[in-house]
């Protein structure tokens, strides 16, 4: 917005940076000083004495001899399992991503298409469907899943999770396929194309931009879960966040909190990297279901 | 669309949504009525050459049939809602007998877990959702007018509070808020209190658990707001500006009536977020003090000994009449809407 009227004071032009600098430090600052921590050891990052030690590297020198290590990083993927907990957040993750975008796109296209009043009626469930608080689902799940034995393993989690995930993902494909004209799909239907045809040739070509914009938000859900996975999974099929959660825990040896610093900046990286690579569909997701609904 | 295809194109993900999102609930309201069963108890004759005693010991063996034949429990009727862990009826009647003064009876009650817990839900949405909702939007006003070469990367600053998981968010700002941090060490060194630390106090565990949260959920307020300011229109701000109103009044009365709906919008979605919160509890380590409504649900399920499956879906129960609570002004607006549009 520039308003070629709009004439701007130079103190507010200083007041307005500073604002944003000081926004940004506390935005980003405690990712940066976890992200140099990972490097020291314990008795520095969490430090008794002096803080300052976080800094000066004081008993890392003494320790190991330089001013960083990656011990606990090799000491978390090795000895802490973290591998394990990587290879299952990837295997979950995929998995998620794809069942949910097939179920959601489909779904969210005959909403979309569909002029009934039922249409409007499932939208209102998916709506309050998405606020459930997740751990009030999972206290439901766990009685049957015990007794059905199917508790622990990844596929449930995965099917749980697409479940959870469904109803923003109709949502947001539900505006995303309002957008595109009805002509296009009607004059496919009408040169003999099945519905089915004219989704899969037709529709979904031009509708890449929203199943990003879907995708990633599924991703996000897969893989920053927290309850379901801490609940549903056990030990040994732990995804990366809980067992974050799992090395906070236990304290049997001093290494185990610098694992779990090292572990939050392990699951945080790729993260970071994706939504700095996908920033504007990040944020045409989060706008779409807003500014039209 | 004919209802036919219709249907076929959505049975998958309606499938999934009823299976897994409408039968929990049903399962989970079912599980409320019952609580675990009751340990077997059988009396046990000890003999020795001074006498016989007669003691009492659980029956392990009995315990475990009884659990497998029925391993819901026993049915308990509303009995687990208005036990001590919930509800507590017979507690608050027997306080408000007691107590002499409202502000002691108030203080008896919000000491029961279910009302302690409901407390801090309540308080943590009264703090956290407006001042989301004012930060955001200052951000959003103060971004937008920078210029457009150098948005991008302070986009990304901003929203990367919210795009890592609130465990993970929280765990990184008590690393540098515990004793043992950057920030803490230095706020010890400031009021020179050697023992001031966030465990130390429940009224510090409360505000830091709340600025973490305005933190971690302003960035989704920004985003939404940065976008709405997008499609403000030009001609009436420049209107504005003409007839010598400040920036202020061309805020007050353009830009804020503009954006008035999706402010409702971010209101309500950050409101049912935050009447969840839960991870935080755990990223700060700060059960002691600040239990949450989602947090005794957790705790019933991760029970040691045995897992408190009624106890949690009560729990739940009351938290979904909760979130049913928030969300009925919005489902009776869009209701209205919609029988008006027909």
């Amino acid at each position: 917005m520039e308003y070629g009227l709009d004439k701007r004071s130079n103190a507010l032009k200083t007041f307005n940076t500073t604002f944003i600098i000081i926004w940004l430090l506390i935005a980003c600052f405690p990712f940066i000083w976890t992200f140099w921590g990972s490097f020291k050891v314990r008795a520095d990052f969490f430090s008794r004495a002096d803080w300052w030690y976080a800094i000066s590297a004081f008993n890392t020198l003494l320790e190991t001899g330089g001013q960083f290590t990656s011990k606990a990083y090799s000491e978390a993927w090795t000895e802490g399992e973290f591998w394990k907990a990587s290879r299952n957040t990837i295997i979950v993750t995929v998995f998620v991503v794809s069942i949910s975008l097939f179920l959601g796109t489909l779904g969210a296209y005959a909403l979309s298409r569909s002029t009934e009043r039922y249409a409007f009626w499932i939208l209102i469930a998916a709506l309050i469907f998405r606020a459930m608080p997740h751990i009030t689902l999972v206290s439901g799940y766990l009685f049957p899943f015990f007794e059905l034995q199917i508790w622990g393993i990844l596929p449930t989690t995965i099917v749980v999770l697409v479940a959870i995930n469904q109803p923003f993902t109709l949502w947001l494909l539900y505006s995303f396929f309002k957008t595109v004209p009805k002509e296009l799909d009607e004059s496919a239907l009408i040169d003999g194309c099945s519905y089915f045809q004219a989704f899969r040739y037709i529709i979904m070509p031009v509708m890449w931009p929203g199943v990003i914009t879907a995708g990633l938000f599924s991703l996000m859900l897969a893989y920053n879960d927290f309850t379901v996975t801490a609940l549903l999974l056990n030990q040994e099929n732990h995804t990366m966040v809980p067992k974050i959660q799992s090395y906070l825990g236990t304290n049997q040896h001093e290494g185990n909190l610098m694992w779990a610093v090292s572990a939050v900046v392990s699951a945080t990286a790729p993260l970071f990297m994706l939504v700095m690579f996908f920033q504007r569909q990040v944020i045409s997701g989060l706008t779409t279901g807003a500014v039209k609904g | 669309m004919p209802n036919k295809t219709f249907f076929w194109f959505f049975l998958p993900t309606g499938l999934a949504m009823i299976l897994f999102i409408g039968l929990p609930i049903i399962s989970t309201g079912i599980q409320s009525f019952y609580a675990q069963h009751d340990q077997v108890v059988k009396e046990v004759k000890k003999c020795d050459p001074f006498g016989c005693t007669v003691s009492i010991v659980v029956d392990q063996e009995a315990t475990s049939i009884l659990r497998d034949e029925k391993p819901l429990g026993k049915f308990n009727g509303f009995g687990t809602y208005i036990d001590r862990n919930h509800l507590a009826i017979e507690q608050i009647s027997d306080f408000w007998k007691e107590t002499d003064t409202f502000g002691e009876f108030i203080n008896q009650v919000t000491n029961l877990p279910f009302y302690k817990a409901l407390l801090f839900t309540l308080t943590y949405c009264l703090f956290v959702t407006p001042n989301v909702l004012l930060l955001g939007f200052i951000i959003a006003l103060s971004l937008n007018a920078i210029s457009r070469k150098i948005r991008g990367p302070l986009i990304f600053g901003t929203i990367l509070p919210m795009i890592v998981t609130p465990l993970v968010g929280s765990l990184v700002l008590f690393w540098m808020i515990d004793a043992e941090g950057i920030i803490g060490a230095n706020l010890q060194l400031m009021m020179e209190d050697p023992y001031l630390s966030l465990k130390s106090s429940r009224t510090l565990t409360w505000i830091t658990i709340i600025i973490y949260g305005i933190w971690h959920h302003s960035p989704f307020a920004f985003v939404v707001f940065y976008a709405a300011l997008q499609t403000v229109p030009q001609e009436p701000v420049e209107a504005a500006i003409i007839d010598g109103a400040s920036r202020y009044q061309r805020i007050r009365h353009i830009v804020l009536p503009h954006i008035y709906p999706v402010v409702t919008f971010v209101a309500l979605i950050s409101l049912m977020d935050n009447f969840r919160v839960f991870e935080p509890i755990i990223g700060f380590s700060a059960e002691g003090s600040a239990q949450s409504l989602s947090w005794l649900i957790y705790d019933n399920l991760v029970n040691e000994e045995v897992i408190l499956f009624g106890s949690a879906a009560a729990t739940s129960m009351m938290t979904i009449i909760g979130i049913a609570i928030l969300l009925a002004p919005v489902l009776i607006r869009t209701w209205k809407e919609f029988r008006t549009a027909r």
